[in-house]
């Protein structure tokens, strides 16, 4: 087991294109490291590079304490599960598991006794003798784990590993490989664009963006206090409301006259935008104590909570998530205010979180 | 007794329920359709069938007038003027034969195993250019092979591959590595690269990756692009007459046209040298059609 050190990481493809602009990591012994992005983001071509799988333009690499800048992928003692399972066809699963075992020359006694035991941990048993093409994707999927695990591996990386499941699977595949990864205490290292995953899975999340990392954070920190607009953007479902607000008489204020609690040392001289989770606002009725008049533009019956899209005189409308309880026609005045406490603040034109 | 879940929403069995004018009316269409085919089949398949009849009549037959369809005395002596000389030994046709198998074997080996890897190499890794370079290479495909044969012909005169089977090897193998190299990286773009990446992460190199996981998969795709490189350079003509002059060296489609000319044709030796000649494409085309259909389709469906 080991944490895995990345600096100054940059990938520039011969035809020209930046796939990583400059990433730089250190991911803990025993972590559960998450990169989130959207597609195109450099995350999964920095998982290849820490794999060996691509050669990085420039930056360094450790695993452990080694530095593995020009090692082949074989010597650098990781397995890597991808979202096509990879599963040697012509293999039966036992043998697919056998496989990198048999590869680094082990005595086929402990081949065996860890096939058994990888087998066990992702319960195969019966699939043991099947072939891949007679494997569905969940169990496909799991003979990739298992595959991975058997190695002993210093790190595990992830690739989307679930992204081909259906969603009820891939619920309980996020739990069992969060299980696995505390139970083994090996160092993970899990892309994916889905943040749902990323917030249930990661000890920590790094969100990257164009080549560069946006933030990295434990999910609360991400969720509470996204470190840019982009990821203010990027994470939640509704996201953050971006709303453009002043400082008047102690508060942040809209130009609809919202008022928010500002957070200590607000600077004054830039234009700002807060950030609202859809939670932090309320729908209430018209003229309700604190709140500014608005209207509901659509509704979103989602059963456990109803999403409103409200107008309230500004430039975007704002989401806002109430209890299914709460009803209100579209169309229908109602009062707006916020009712969390103070939200991270933006300047509009570096996008960065000033207080 | 409980319902699964399944059951209860399945809609159960398709029933036909066209009325029976329409089915009887579908039934009068086959007839049609399989009246019109088969006339159709006749009228393209007749000089095939014209082919063979002549192949097996004898000699008076094959001119008598009005022509005999049926009743003929079957005879293989055609057969056997091919590959025998009437003194015995082997006759000058069937040295052509051989030139053929040389000549096509050779090139589609050399094709495939140069254009193999290039695809596979165009297919995984980022090359500058990369577009370009295959419209390049596909671009040498354009031109008809009659435009360069007076060129090729004049540079083969200066370094001596004028009339040499090593001459005719390269040129087909040159105008059969682009198109190997278009197939192949179609069923190379088929194979997942993560095979390869799993394989390295598991101590192989990239180059044993390939030639352990990767190559055993394209094994099919390889067979249908070898196939129809082997058919272009058993058919091609233009080259051949162009660039040999002896018999030692000409090739099957040269020779058997040199058999037509001089006072008389002895139709039923070239008919029988055509057959002879069309056998081996069948064969292979009959081993590979699957392929061959997969090949053509290939990349209509994405995955």
């Amino acid at each position: 087991m080991a944490g895995i050190e990345v600096t100054t990481l940059h990938k520039r493809y011969p035809d020209g294109t930046v796939a990583v602009e400059h990433v730089d990591l250190s991911i803990g012994d025993g972590e559960l490291f998450v990169m989130l992005g959207p597609s195109g983001c450099g995350k999964t071509t920095t998982l290849r590079a820490i794999a060996g799988l691509e050669r990085q333009t420039s930056g360094d690499i450790h695993i452990g304490d080694t530095l593995v800048n020009d090692l082949s992928p074989g010597e650098r003692d990781i397995a890597m599960v991808f979202q096509f399972y990879a599963l040697y066809p012509h293999l039966r699963t036992r043998d697919n598991l056998a496989f990198p075992l048999r590869a680094e020359g082990l005595p086929k006694a402990e081949v065996e006794e860890r096939v058994a035991e990888a087998a066990r941990l992702m319960r195969l048993g019966e699939l043991l003798d099947r072939r891949p093409h007679r494997l569905s994707g969940g169990e496909q999927q799991r003979v990739a784990l298992a595959r991975a695990l058997v190695r002993r591996p210093r790190a595990f990386l992830m690739d989307e590993p679930l992204t081909n499941l259906d969603a009820e699977l891939r619920a309980d595949m996020r739990t069992e490989i969060k299980h696995l990864q505390g139970e083994l205490g090996t160092t993970m290292v899990y892309v994916t664009h889905d943040q749902v995953e990323a917030m249930s899975l990661g000890h920590r999340i790094a969100i990257l963006n164009k080549g560069r990392v946006e933030q990295i954070g434990t999910p609360l920190e991400v969720y509470d206090r996204p470190a840019s607009l982009f990821c203010a953007a990027f994470i939640g479902s509704p996201p953050m409301n971006l709303i453009e607000v002043e400082v008047a008489d102690g508060k942040l204020r809209s130009k609809s006259g919202l008022a928010l609690t500002p957070p200590p040392n607000v600077p004054r001289d830039r234009s700002l935008v807060a950030g609202v989770r859809p939670e932090a606002l309320e729908v209430t009725e018209p003229g309700a104590e604190g709140s500014v008049p608005a209207r509901v533009v659509s509704a979103e019956w989602l059963g456990d909570e109803i999403i409103y899209v409200v107008d309230h005189g500004d430039q975007r409308d704002v989401r806002v998530r109430m209890e299914p309880t709460v009803r209100f026609a579209a169309d229908a005045p109602v009062g707006l205010r916020h009712t969390g406490g103070p939200p991270p603040v933006y300047d509009v034109s570096t996008e960065e979180l000033v207080a | 007794m409980a319902v699964s879940v399944d059951k209860a929403v399945s809609p159960g069995p398709v029933r036909d329920h066209r009325p029976p004018g329409r089915r009887r009316r579908g039934r009068g269409r086959v007839v049609i359709e399989v009246a019109v085919l088969a006339v159709l089949a006749a009228v393209m398949l007749f000089p095939v069938l014209w082919m063979i009849e002549t192949s097996i009549k004898e000699n008076r037959d094959v001119y008598a007038i009005p022509a005999k369809f049926f009743d003929f005395t079957i005879t293989l002596d055609h057969f056997k003027d091919v590959f025998v000389a009437s003194g015995g030994g082997p006759t000058t046709l069937s040295g052509s034969f051989l030139n053929s198998v040389v000549v096509a074997g050779v090139s589609t080996v050399l094709a495939t195993v140069l254009g193999v890897p290039a695809a596979w190499a165009y297919s995984r890794f980022s090359v500058k250019a990369k577009k370009d370079q295959l419209f390049f290479i596909l671009s040498t495909r354009f031109m008809p092979p009659v435009v360069v044969v007076i060129p090729i012909f004049l540079m083969y005169r200066q370094v001596g591959l004028f009339d040499t089977k090593l001459g005719l090897i390269l040129i087909y193998t040159a105008f059969n590595v682009p198109f190997t190299i278009w197939m192949m990286k179609g069923f190379v773009d088929e194979v997942p690269a993560e095979y390869e990446d799993a394989a390295m992460l598991d101590g192989y190199t990239r180059l044993q990756a390939f030639w352990k996981f990767t190559l055993p998969l394209l094994l099919p795709g390889i067979a249908a692009t070898a196939v129809f490189a082997l058919i272009f350079s058993w058919n091609e003509f233009v080259f051949a007459i162009f660039l040999t002059s002896s018999d030692a060296v000409r090739t099957a489609p040269p020779a058997i046209a040199g058999l037509i000319g001089g006072t008389t044709v002895d139709w039923g030796l070239v008919a029988a040298a055509s057959i002879v000649f069309a056998l081996p494409v069948l064969v292979f085309s009959y081993l590979v059609r699957k392929h061959l259909v997969a090949g053509v389709t290939l990349g209509a469906v994405r995955r």
